[in-house]
C-alpha cells in the first residue's frame, strides 16, 4: 500500500482521537486541577494538606484490597485448575456458570447478602436449628471484605482459567515421566507456567476492591469507611468537588504504583521461568 | 482426590450462588420480609410489572446500552483500522497507552472525572445541570470503547494485508475493499466487542451514578436509591426476570455454538 492511503486509514482513527482528547485525557486534568484550587478557583494546597487526616481510610482500603485479592486467589486457584482438567463441553459450562451471577446487579446482590448474614437472618436461623448460638457477622471487617471477595471472585477465576485452559499439556506430561508427583508437578510446572493469569487476576480483584464504595456501606455498617466512600459523599453529599478530586487523584496514583511494582515484579518472574 | 475437588467445586458455587438462591426465594415471599419466608405467592411480579417507574428505568438502560454500544463500536473499529497502520513509536505507544486508562483506572476515578468536565461544560453554557442522557451517553462510549478497540485490533493482526491490496489491484476502491475484505475478517472481534460494550453498559453503576442527573435514571441507580431505604422484594422480582432470561438467552447460545461445532467446518465458501 503506499504511503498516501495508509495516512489516510490512519486518519480513520482521528474521531476517536478527538474522542480520548475530550473525554479521557480533558477530565482528569480536571481532576488535577480541581485538586490544586479551591472553591473559588484559586491555587491553594489545602486540599492536599487535608489528605492527611484521610490516611487511616487509605490505609484500610489497601489493606481490606490485599486481604480481599489474597482470599481471591486461594478460592480461585484450585477451581480454576479443576475446571481447566474438565472435558471441553464441561468447561464450558462451568464458566458460564462463574460469569452468571456478574450478570445480576451487583447492587441487588450484595443487599441479598445482608439477609443472609443478618443477626437475625438466614445463616444465623439454620445456625440456631443445629444449635449454635447467633454469630454476629454483619456490620464487621469480615462482611465487607466477604462482600469484596464475592463480588470480584470470578475476576480472579476466568484470567487464571484461560490461561491453565491453554497450558501445554506435553509439559506437564513431561514433567511426570521425567518422575515428579502430583505435587511437584503443580508446584514446579502448573504455576509457574500460570502466573501472567494470576497477575491479571490479582489486577482486575484489587484495584475495584480498593475503590470500591457501596460494598462496605452495605456490609460494614458504615463503621468500616473505604476511601471509595469518602470521595463518593465529597461529590454527592457534601458538593466539596475539591477535596475529592485530590483524594482521587491520590487514589490514581496509588493504583498506578501498585500496578507498576507488580508489573516489575512479574517481570522478573517470567525471566526465573525462563 | 476426585470427591475433593467435587466438594470443593461445590463449595464455591454454593458461595457464588448463595445470595442468588436467596433474592429467587423471597421474590415469592407473600409478606415484605427479606429474611423470613412466610408463603408462596406472586404479588411482587404483579407489583414489578405495574411500577412505572422502574419499567421506565429498564428501559432507558436497555436504550442506553444499544445506543453506547452502537457508537462505541463505530468509532471503536474505525479507530482500531487506523491504529492498525501507525508504526510502532511514540505515536502508537501513547495512543495505546491513552486507550488503556479507562481499563485501568479505578472505575470511580472515571466516574468522578467525567462529572467534573460535565460540571465545568454546565458552569460554560450557563445550565443548572447538564447531566442526562447525553452525558451518560458519552461516559458510556467511554468507557465501552476500550473494548471495542482491543478486541477488534488482534484480528485485524491476524488479516492478510495483502488481501486488500490484492483487491484494489483487482480494481476495487480503497473503501470498497476494506468493506468487502477487512471488514468480514474483522467481524467476529467487531461482534464480541459490541457484546462486552453492551452489557458493561447494561451493568454499570459506578460511572453512571456520577454521570447522570435526576432526569434520566437506569436500572442500576433506580435500584441503588432504593437499596437506600429497605428493599423490597419487588425489587428480587425484577432481578429474577433479569437472571431468568439472561440464562435462558446463554443456554440458547450455547446451544448454536455447539451446533456449529459438530457441523462440519467450512470456510468462507458463501
Amino acid at each position: 500500500m503506499n504511503n498516501r492511503s495508509s495516512f489516510r486509514t490512519k486518519l480513520v482513527s482521528s474521531p476517536y482521537i478527538v474522542w480520548s482528547v475530550l473525554f479521557i485525557i480533558a477530565p482528569l486534568i480536571f481532576v488535577v486541577y480541581y485538586s490544586f484550587t479551591n472553591s473559588s478557583g484559586s491555587f491553594t494546597l489545602e486540599n492536599i494538606e487535608a489528605l492527611s487526616k484521610y490516611i487511616p481510610t487509605f490505609l484500610r482500603s489497601i489493606w481490606f484490597g490485599i486481604v480481599a485479592t489474597i482470599i481471591c486467589l486461594v478460592i480461585a486457584f484450585p477451581l480454576a485448575y479443576i475446571i481447566s482438567q474438565k472435558t471441553d463441553k464441561i468447561q464450558r459450562t462451568m464458566v458460564m456458570l462463574v460469569m452468571l451471577p456478574m450478570w445480576m446487579s451487583f447492587l441487588i446482590r450484595t443487599y441479598s447478602w445482608m439477609a443472609l448474614l443478618q443477626d437475625t437472618g438466614i445463616i444465623n436461623s439454620l445456625l440456631a436449628k443445629i444449635g449454635i448460638g447467633p454469630i454476629h457477622m454483619i456490620n464487621t471487617s469480615g462482611s465487607v471484605i466477604l462482600g469484596m471477595v464475592y463480588n470480584f471472585l470470578p475476576y480472579m477465576i476466568m484470567p487464571i482459567y484461560s490461561v491453565m485452559a491453554k497450558l501445554d499439556r506435553s509439559m506437564v506430561e513431561a514433567a511426570q515421566d521425567l518422575g515428579g508427583n502430583r505435587v511437584a508437578v503443580i508446584r514446579r510446572c502448573i504455576i509457574p507456567m500460570s502466573m501472567p493469569g494470576v497477575v491479571s487476576g490479582i489486577t482486575m480483584v484489587f484495584v475495584p476492591s480498593v475503590s470500591t464504595f457501596y460494598i462496605s456501606q452495605k456490609l460494614g455498617g458504615g463503621s468500616f469507611d473505604l476511601i471509595g466512600d469518602v470521595i463518593e459523599r465529597q461529590f454527592q453529599q457534601s458538593y466539596n468537588y475539591n477535596l475529592g478530586a485530590s483524594l482521587s487523584l491520590v487514589l490514581m496514583v496509588l493504583i498506578l504504583v501498585c500496578m507498576a511494582v507488580m508489573n516489575r515484579f512479574t517481570g522478573d518472574e517470567e525471566g526465573m521461568v525462563i | 482426590m476426585k470427591s475433593l475437588s467435587k466438594v470443593y467445586t461445590f463449595l464455591v458455587f454454593l458461595f457464588l450462588y448463595a445470595p442468588i438462591f436467596v433474592l429467587l426465594l423471597f421474590s415469592f415471599n407473600t409478606s415484605s420480609s427479606t429474611s423470613v419466608f412466610t408463603g408462596f405467592s406472586l404479588q411482587w411480579y404483579k407489583n414489578i410489572l405495574e411500577d412505572k417507574a422502574t419499567l421506565r428505568a429498564l428501559y432507558n438502560t436497555l436504550i442506553l446500552a444499544v445506543s453506547s454500544s452502537a457508537v462505541s463500536t463505530v468509532l471503536g473499529t474505525a479507530a482500531a483500522v487506523g491504529i492498525d497502520k501507525y508504526k510502532k513509536g511514540i505515536a502508537r505507544s501513547s495512543v495505546m497507552a491513552v486507550t488503556n486508562i479507562p481499563m485501568m483506572n479505578p472505575e470511580i476515578v472515571t466516574g468522578v472525572s467525567m462529572m467534573l468536565l460535565f460540571v465545568f461544560i454546565g458552569r460554560l453554557v450557563n445550565a443548572e445541570s447538564v447531566l442526562g442522557f447525553g452525558t451518560l451517553l458519552i461516559a458510556h462510549v467511554t468507557f465501552n470503547l476500550p473494548y471495542v478497540i482491543l478486541s477488534v485490533l488482534p484480528k485485524l493482526r491476524q488479516t492478510d494485508a495483502n488481501l486488500a491490496e490484492a483487491a484494489q489491484d483487482l480494481g476495487c476502491r480503497p473503501a470498497s475493499a476494506f468493506f468487502k475484505v477487512v471488514l468480514p475478517s474483522i467481524m467476529p472481534g467487531i461482534i464480541t466487542g459490541m457484546i462486552m460494550a453492551f452489557t458493561l453498559s447494561l451493568d454499570d453503576f459506578i460511572i453512571s451514578y456520577f454521570s447522570s442527573g435526576p432526569g434520566f435514571q437506569t436500572l442500576p441507580i433506580a435500584i441503588f436509591s432504593m437499596t437506600k431505604k429497605r428493599v423490597k422484594p419487588d425489587m428480587y422480582a425484577l432481578s429474577a426476570i433479569i437472571f431468568v432470561s439472561i440464562l435462558i438467552l446463554l443456554i440458547l447460545y450455547n446451544f448454536a455454538q455447539q451446533k456449529s461445532e459438530n457441523k462440519p467446518v467450512r470456510h468462507r465458501d458463501r
